[in-house]
């Protein structure tokens, strides 16, 4: 009985050693995000406060410093973070950029709501236009600058005759998006609609609730293809593109437009980086990345 | 509604619970009989894992077992043609590994309440130890075992996690009750979720109301004894 008894209060012990661990790394890396976010409005209030000097440095690039805040869609994260906000810091040291990732429409709001950002990258076209509707993107400086296309995959090793989406009735199972939730499998279904195929195939689609879901039972083999976006496609080297939707098969393109926000206070260093972002540079970090140029 | 959910996730538990019953017990007697505690201790704790580990654990080490480019797996593919994968027996894999150590667990705890003096008494009388198995501790144990049966169906029957990593989500295949579930909520079709909730608490309310049955059953029978 005694040993069942310090059996249990060690167990006991070790739990709250544990638990008491977890919530504090918990805590402390919520409180550094939260750090690093209030740390980026100060630095955007200290610039705004200063909106004259600032202007007045931009034209010069051995000026003051100023940092720009650009809230993009989720899917460009790494593009940015680990590519193209280098090579612009690189070409143009004084600007300092920042940069902040959510669901488009998150994005939306927010921006709406007050968000001090300097350029708003997002992953529709409805999003964009929402803003310039509202007067709170300049419409002249919106550029559509990517085109994301809806892709074929295979796993990486797998020998498959399918090479078109007419083709993807000689599968065994296809793994999907659901179209009721997730967006790809909505114009998964609408492509497949259109090319009369998406009827015929139900009994072996099988239906993720969301995209990494659906790549990863394609990079597992467990679905023989799948429809994914490009940039999703190239997120894994264990998955292969077998072939983009057919032209016309989609209503409408799937672009990302990029615009500076009205209310920004240092349109010339927004604008100078919705400038980089279509150049020649740019624009193949971002194919690399799996986007389509559309510019 | 569509009632296919319904269909295979009832089809599922059957079958699963099935296989669960017959190796639960066998795992239970087995582990039962060891002598050596700590073998017994750590053997006993592998059988239960995949109780108390999250059921995506369990859908990974399926999926690392049984995946088509895993051992086992392409094993069935190049061998039997058989892709274990996204099929209908992947549900039936998946309850079963999940469903397991509840039936485990009560099964071995039946066994070890029965009275040993009786399994000895058969001893002496020349009984072979299968026999004594299935004619003295069986139905001795029978209302755990039972109980235990019960719970690990309800368990088979709600199986989620491991279910959509290693069979997908394939309406009229792989896609049970949970999954339809979970689809309907993520589509923001509260309504069409609804029906199925109900159903399978329906179904879990009235299994567990089942195993009340068996365990009041037990009381009944030990009272009977003792007077």
């Amino acid at each position: 009985m005694k040993r069942i008894l310090t059996c249990a209060l060690v167990l006991v012990a070790a739990g709250a050693i544990l638990l008491t661990g977890c919530s504090g790394t918990a805590a402390s890396a919520g409180s550094s995000q939260e750090e690093q976010a209030s740390a980026a409005q100060e630095a955007s209030e200290a610039v705004s406060e200063a909106p004259e000097s600032s202007e007045a440095s931009e034209a010069e690039p051995a000026g003051d410093e100023v940092t720009i805040l650009v809230a993009a869609a989720a899917s460009l994260r790494y593009s940015y973070d680990d590519e193209l906000i280098p090579m612009f810091q690189e070409q143009y040291p004084h600007i300092k950029v920042e940069g902040t990732y959510d669901a488009s429409g998150k994005l939306q709001t927010q921006i709406e709501e007050g968000l001090e950002a300097d350029v708003f990258m997002s992953a529709d076209t409805k999003r964009m236009n929402n803003l310039k509707e509202a007067a709170l993107v300049d419409a002249d400086t919106i550029v559509e600058l990517l085109e994301n296309r809806i892709v074929l995959i295979a796993p990486a090793d797998a020998e498959t005759a399918i090479d078109s989406f007419e083709k993807i009735g000689e599968a065994g199972t296809i793994a999907l998006g659901d179209p009721e939730s997730v967006p790809v499998g909505t114009y998964a279904k609408e492509a497949l609609s259109t090319l009369g195929l998406y009827d015929a195939i139900q009994a072996k689609v099988s239906l993720g609730t969301n995209v990494t879901e659906v790549l990863n039972w394609v990079a597992e083999g467990s679905a023989d293809v799948g429809i994914v976006y490009a940039t999703d496609a190239a997120t894994t080297d264990q998955v292969k593109i077998l072939a983009e939707a057919p032209a016309g098969s989609l209503a409408e393109k799937v672009i990302y437009p990029v615009a500076v926000v009205s209310a920004s206070q240092k349109k010339e260093a927004a604008q100078l980086f919705v400038d980089f972002l279509g150049t020649p540079e740019a624009l193949a970090v971002f194919e690399a990345y799996g986007f389509t140029s559309n510019v | 509604m569509d009632i296919s959910p319904i269909l295979i996730s009832m089809k599922t538990a059957s079958v699963s619970i099935v296989i669960t019953f017959f190796l639960g017990i066998l795992a239970a007697k087995l582990v039962a009989d060891i002598r050596q505690e700590k073998v017994k201790m750590v053997l006993d704790g592998l059988l239960t894992l995949p109780l108390v580990l999250p059921p995506t654990v369990a859908g990974f080490f399926l999926l690392y077992i049984f995946g088509v480019k895993r051992p086992v797996g392409r094993f069935f593919v190049e061998y039997f043609s058989v892709k274990i994968a996204f099929s209908w027996g992947a549900t039936v894999l998946a309850a079963v590994v999940i469903s397991f150590p509840l039936m485990y667990r009560s099964a071995r705890g039946a066994f070890e309440q029965v009275d040993r003096t009786l399994v000895h008494a058969a001893r002496t009388l020349g009984m072979s130890e299968w026999r004594i198995f299935w004619r003295v501790v069986m139905p001795l144990a029978l209302p755990g075992v039972a109980s235990g049966g019960v719970l690990a169906f309800a368990r088979g029957l709600g199986e989620f996690g491991a279910t959509a990593m290693i069979a997908g989500n394939i309406a009229g295949k792989t896609r049970t009750l949970p999954l339809a579930i979970y689809s309907a909520v993520a589509a923001g079709d509260m309504e069409g979720a609804y029906d199925y909730v109900l159903i399978i608490v329906i179904i879990s309310f009235a299994v567990v109301v089942c195993m009340n049955w068996f365990a009041a059953r037990e009381r009944r029978f030990a009272r009977r004894e003792k007077a």
